[in-house]
């Protein structure tokens, strides 16, 4: 299934990602600076727990009334000659996208970052169909230049490389000749992606939120490529996950408030774009044909159950650059498109337990997660509930939790993860604390042994942090 | 025309089912018990707002330029020569004229061989090859955000959504009575024009300074695939 990225096991990639001192050290920079920019956009708010329990009730009274309002949004997609497709899996998206694509006769096809379109694993069936699919997000760019890598975190796809690294792929894919600064390469990339936008026949985008009362789409860039993707192509085609949407504009811009602040620190990104059907008679640019495919895909299997609060998710990331298990570790060990807490809860829902049993393990349960969730997502309960339900279903755990906190003892040096865990951890009761099968033997084990070999964190950065993370429940 | 819609009714009634009940036909939407976003600048006057918005500008990369409408002209002129001149877009709208723009955009510009493009759907496709050749965009915001230093952009028919995104660099004038303190009051504007039936601009951006990107190695970058520079001047509407 799409979501799976990396082929080794769990274990193994672990390993490499440990391995890779530069990946290590973005991995921990960036936390560190989209924490501390979360933490002052926060803060400058004065009033943050209120803003994280409006986003909440929005997120909780979308879920419970879902199937009004994606009702009232397809209506009104229709009403502007907007087309609608509800697909329950990701084939079905998919089928249908490459069917509108291939009635076009649409050669290149540009995209704008998204994680849905990932999960369905759209450039393999748009490629299938003869088309070059271009991503225009920069970071994605890079990626796909250098023959498909996979993202490495939500909001940084390319964080695991650096501009040396970036130089050599555009020399070598494109005879790139001038420096590895940063505006020099981006500059290449504009060159490049103005042409592809010009020429494209169909523009894909993701949907950050749709607005149900209007039939619109809304889309946060910095870059501004989600707005070329829209406005240049004939035809454009929107996925989005069916829990993505709200009642109106008032909640977009609460949400959105919070998507950017939590996600990157900023009171709102550059571009915040609305768009609402096909381009109106007269109009010049904007899309003449508007597609919007709303994908269930294993969503539904959620709601109505213990894990629905997962839905509440609007993918700020905000999780990730707080969990330390993702600072040792890097995206890619989760082996998944979602990575982090939000992706160590999501994963075995969307994917299946048999892919993605060891991610809920992927945690110290510190509760870090949760606090930084803008929408109040109880990560590590659900990570917990997780380990719950696997030791139900296999009889067994498929890490030990005992020796992976070992493990962190071992690595980090005091304040350590491990007392970290144990001492603040709301709530670390372990089903299987001792007696337990698999302490020892090989397998699965060795993943987490290794784990010692991680390097001490940033003590300070990581003690500064920790005492002066907002408190829950504070103001 | 109204667009398809496919299999909508099977997939609404799994997620009822889903959900324990009946599909749902009609939902109030509700009173909610918070309300954080009123708080923020909320007795903040006209001016103070003026002041929230230079200061922001300094976070966002943006040119922040004051101008009351006699000096409007020149302010605009000094923006564009430091931007390098020409060929220049603009909307083709009907604030440049109450600003006291026509005989700057209208003679002085094509006069001087400044090449300026309104962008008039009449004229098809050939206004998004002037915008993309076009080293500056001229728009107007229809509401400006405080807090967040944003403009609002409703687009139509000659108001070209690529103005703000193709040309290198970017002017929007910002008249002063259309600064509000953040985004709630702007999506409250919108929400009663949709509920008084208006139907909504088929594109609105909410943009904040110029484009960015900090994809390599955290480091950020100025302009990616929108402008490079942008400006904002405002003008004394009030
Ligand atoms: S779970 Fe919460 S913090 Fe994590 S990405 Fe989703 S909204 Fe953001």
């Amino acid at each position: 299934m799409a979501m799976k990225i990396g082929t080794g096991e769990f274990n193994d990639r672990v390993g490499t990602g440990i391995k890779d001192s530069f990946m290590r050290g973005a991995v921990s920079s960036a936390q560190e600076r989209f924490q501390s920019r979360r933490l002052s956009a926060a803060e400058e708010l004065g009033n943050w727990e209120d803003w994280r329990s409006h986003g909440e009730e929005i997120r909780q009274h979308v879920l419970e009334n879902l199937d009004y309002y994606l009702y009232q949004l397809s209506e009104n997609v229709s009403k502007r000659g907007g087309h609608v497709f509800f697909a329950q899996t990701a084939e079905e998206a998919s089928e249908y996208i490459k069917n509108v694509v291939e009635k076009k006769e649409a050669k290149k096809i540009v995209k704008s970052k998204s994680m849905v379109t990932e999960e369905i694993n759209l450039n393999a069936a748009l490629e299938e169909a003869g088309c070059d699919v271009i991503e225009t997000d920069l970071g994605e760019y890079i990626l796909q230049v250098d023959d498909h890598e996979p993202p490495s975190h939500i909001v940084v796809p390319a964080l695991h490389k650096n501009r040396q690294q970036i130089r050599d792929v555009f020399k070598e894919k494109h005879g790139y000749d001038k420096s590895d600064e940063p505006e020099e390469l981006a500059l290449h990339a504009r060159e490049k992606l103005r042409q592809e936008y010009l020429n494209a026949d169909v523009g894909i985008t993701g949907c950050n939120f749709a607005i149900a009362e209007t039939g619109s789409v809304t889309l946060v860039t910095n870059e501004g490529n989600a707005d070329l993707v829209m406005a240049l192509p004939k035809t454009q085609i929107t996925v989005m996950g069916m829990e993505r949407l709200v009642p109106t504009f008032e909640e977009m811009e609460v949400l959105v408030s919070l998507l950017t602040r939590s996600a990157v620190g900023q009171k709102l990104t550059s571009y915040i774009t609305t768009v609402t059907g096909p381009k109106e008679e007269g109009d010049v640019d904007g899309p003449e044909e508007f597609h919007l495919v709303v994908v269930d895909n294993g969503r539904s299997g959620i709601l109505g159950g213990e894990f629905q609060s997962v839905l509440q998710c609007i993918r700020c990331a905000a999780c990730v650059n707080a969990c330390p298990v993702y600072r040792h570790v890097g995206g890619h060990s989760y082996g998944s498109i979602y990575s982090g807490p939000i992706g160590a809860v999501l994963s075995p829902l969307l994917g299946g337990y048999d892919d993605f049993k060891e991610l809920p393990y992927a945690s110290t349960l510190c509760g870090a997660c949760t606090e930084a969730c803008p929408v109040k997502i109880p990560l590590h309960e659900l990570l917990h509930k997780h380990r719950q339900v696997i030791v139900e279903k296999e009889g067994r755990a498929p890490v030990s939790e005992k020796l992976l906190m070992k493990a962190y003892a071992f690595g980090a040096s005091s304040p350590s993860l491990f007392k970290f865990a144990t001492k603040i951890a709301p709530t670390v009761t372990s089903p299987f604390t001792d007696g337990d099968k698999i302490t020892k033997g090989p397998g699965p084990l060795k993943a987490w042994t290794n784990i010692r070999d991680f390097p001490a964190p940033n003590k300070e950065n990581f003690r500064d942090w920790f005492k002066n993370r907002p408190k829950g429940g504070a103001n | 025309m109204n667009g398809t819609i496919q299999n909508r009714d099977a997939f609404l009634g799994h997620i009822a089912n889903r959900l324990g009940r009946e599909r749902k036909t009609s939902v109030e939407r509700p009173k909610w018990k918070y309300n954080p976003q009123d708080e923020v600048l909320k007795n903040a006057t006209q001016d103070e707002l003026v002041e929230v918005l230079k200061e922001q500008c300094k976070n966002i990369h943006t040119n922040f330029v004051l101008s009351n409408s006699k000096d409007l002209t020149e302010s605009i002129k000094k923006v564009v020569n430091e931007y390098g001149g020409g060929p220049i877009v603009a909307w083709k709208d009907e604030r440049f004229d109450q600003f006291g723009l026509t005989n700057l955009m209208n003679k002085e510009w094509p006069e001087s061989g400044v090449d300026l493009h309104f962008w008039d759907h009449t004229k098809g496709k050939e206004n998004i090859d002037k915008a993309n050749y076009a080293n500056v965009g001229i728009t107007v915001s229809d509401v400006t955000l405080a807090e967040s230093g944003t403009a609002v952009l409703f687009s139509s028919k000659d108001k070209g959504r690529t103005v703000s995104f193709l040309p290198a660099t970017s002017i929007v004038l910002i008249p002063k009575s259309t600064i509000v303190p953040r985004m709630t009051q702007a999506a409250r504007i919108i929400s009663e024009k949709v509920r008084s039936g208006e139907t909504v601009a088929s594109c609105i951006n909410f943009i904040t300074g110029p484009s960015n990107s900090a994809d390599i190695e955290m480091i950020l970058v100025v302009g990616v695939h929108g402008p490079i520079k942008a400006t904002y001047i405002i003008v004394e509407d009030m």
